[in-house]
């Protein structure tokens, strides 16, 4: 007994206790085991449950949550897929545009000084080889103008004619990028600091100085979302401009450098050419698209023999990395909390 | 919860959604942007367990789903930001966190986060895209969350670590 006591002070004696050690039979041994379990076992409790140390929480409680969170989101795809058109959710997507919205542009507004900032840094070099390609490739397409005076005479003449019809319809609504949707969420949308009160509504048309944009998706008072030409659910009518051959047009999903679109042409007996432009063919009423309107040029041609079909691969003339002034086609005459820029460049209203 | 920490804790939301699709827009890598939101979350299931960031993942993602330039079938980020939140508060360690642990546990959570809302849309076929491109968006997504975390991460947790309960009012 004696050289038990000994022993279980020699133990007690380094501070920490170990645990692991099976303990001979004997008081002391006994109760530190208890309490080293009991420790162990409230240690376990304070990792699941909250920190606050007010009493710690059964895991059970979280997984309930977990699972009635769970519940509540798939309810609410539900809810979105299951209705289709006038989702239960739109009031909220509408509010939120007429919240978030606006705190995007003010947000866009501050930061767009330093986003500029970027373009300062561009070395001499790099400015002075940028005018080298640009002059040249001016200069190659003055001759080319040059060489097809009659054509570019005949082209003018065309050209009168639809500004003249163009002038019947339409006008454009002037409205900057201020949010781009996360490529993580596989869309391509962005939004737009123009909304119903500039007269913008779904389904219309949006360009900017290079050519098709998208389409509105959704119109909060003061915001709109676009759908971009890039993203996998945008289909658009398109024809080869050369060969007014028609074809349906998506995109792939991806913005930057590599942002190409997929023409399916619908006839595969002509072959389009390289460089041949392409523009939309129009739908019905000019909603969603015009007709018309520039997309791109093709770079390459594949033809499936399985498909029994032509697929041509088109760049587009939109740079949808460095969307920032776009224009909404809305029919003339609409009613607008900005100045309207006419077919013939002129800028009509404007409350601002 | 407390109403200060709910109100604080959707303050952050929303901040970071606006951040993430205004200011990050332009500075987009391959049209990836930092996912602020996911970043939120993670922070709050560091520093105050499941339970609490299971809800702020579903808040957060609910906004992600249903603000503005958003698209896509809503549900799909709440889903998958509430798991990201159920996750990281399961896996938290018992101590204050070390650096390493926090970045691994936010790449984890942006692998997670990422996945799940690319396999949501597989199972509703709601945008049809590759693999290839599903993956490439990942590791950016990825690259970009393990970037911004020594600068949003240790505000965030600051944060939500003063709305203890024995601080919060």
């Amino acid at each position: 007994m004696a050289l038990l006591d000994r022993v279980g002070t020699a133990r007690r004696a380094p501070g920490t206790p170990r645990e692991e050690q099976p303990v001979r039979p004997g008081r002391p041994g006994r109760s530190r085991r208890t309490r080293s379990l009991m420790s162990r076992h409230e240690r376990r409790e304070r990792r699941w449950g909250h920190e606050g140390g007010t009493g710690a929480e059964p895991p059970r409680a979280s997984r309930s949550l977990l699972v009635a969170l769970l519940l509540a989101s798939a309810t609410v795809t539900t809810l979105d897929l299951a209705t289709g058109e006038d989702s239960p959710l739109d009031p909220v997507r509408g509010v939120l545009a007429d919240t978030m919205g606006p705190a995007q542009g003010a947000a866009t507004a501050v930061v767009r000084p330093f986003t500029a900032i970027g373009g300062w840094f561009e070395s001499n070099g790099s400015l002075r080889d940028e005018v080298a390609t640009l002059e040249a490739e001016n200069s190659a397409l003055r001759s080319e103008l040059n060489t097809s005076a009659y054509d570019r005479n005949r082209l003018a003449e065309y050209d009168g004619l639809t500004s003249v019809a163009a002038d019947l319809g339409y006008s454009l609504v002037p409205s900057r990028v201020v949010g781009v949707g996360p490529a993580q969420s596989f869309s391509s949308t962005v939004t737009i600091d123009a909304g119903t009160d500039a007269g913008v509504q779904p389904d219309m048309t949006v360009v900017n100085n290079d050519g098709l944009v998208g389409r509105v998706l959704s119109a909060g008072r003061s915001t709109a979302t676009v759908l971009l030409l890039v993203d996998p659910e945008a289909t658009v009518g398109a024809r080869v401009g050369d060969s007014m051959e028609m074809g349906f047009l998506s995109g792939r999903g991806v913005i930057g450098d590599e942002g190409r679109l997929d023409l399916e042409l619908v006839d595969d007996s002509s072959v389009p050419a390289r460089a041949d432009s392409v523009v939309t063919w129009g739908s019905d009423g000019g909603a969603p698209y015009l007709a018309g309107i520039p997309i791109g040029r093709v770079t390459k041609v594949y033809s499936s023999l399985r498909e029994t079909a032509q697929r041509a691969v088109i760049d587009p003339y939109v740079d949808f990395g460095a969307l920032d002034l776009v224009g909404v086609v809305v029919p003339t005459g609409t009613r607008s909390d900005r100045g309207i820029i006419g077919a013939d460049g002129e800028i009509a209203g404007g409350g601002r | 919860m407390s109403a200060v920490r709910g109100v604080v804790a959707a303050v952050a939301v929303a901040l970071a959604l606006v951040l993430q699709v205004s200011v990050f827009g332009p500075l987009a890598w391959e049209g990836v942007v930092p996912n602020l939101c996911l970043l939120v979350v993670v922070a709050g299931a560091l520093t105050r367990g499941p339970q609490f960031a299971m809800v702020l993942g579903f808040g957060a993602g609910l906004l992600l789903d249903l603000a503005p330039p958003a698209d896509h079938v809503a549900g799909r980020w709440a889903l998958a930001l509430l798991l990201v939140g159920y996750l990281v508060g399961r896996v938290r360690p018992e101590s204050r966190p070390t650096a390493t642990t926090v970045v691994a546990t936010v790449a984890g959570a942006s692998f997670v986060g990422t996945s799940v809302f690319a396999l949501s849309g597989v199972l509703l076929s709601d945008p049809v895209v590759g693999v290839g491109e599903t993956l490439s968006v990942l590791a950016v997504s990825l690259v970009w969350d393990v970037l911004l975390t020594p600068f949003v991460l240790p505000p965030l947790m600051a944060l939500f670590r003063r709305l203890e309960p024995a601080h919060a009012l």
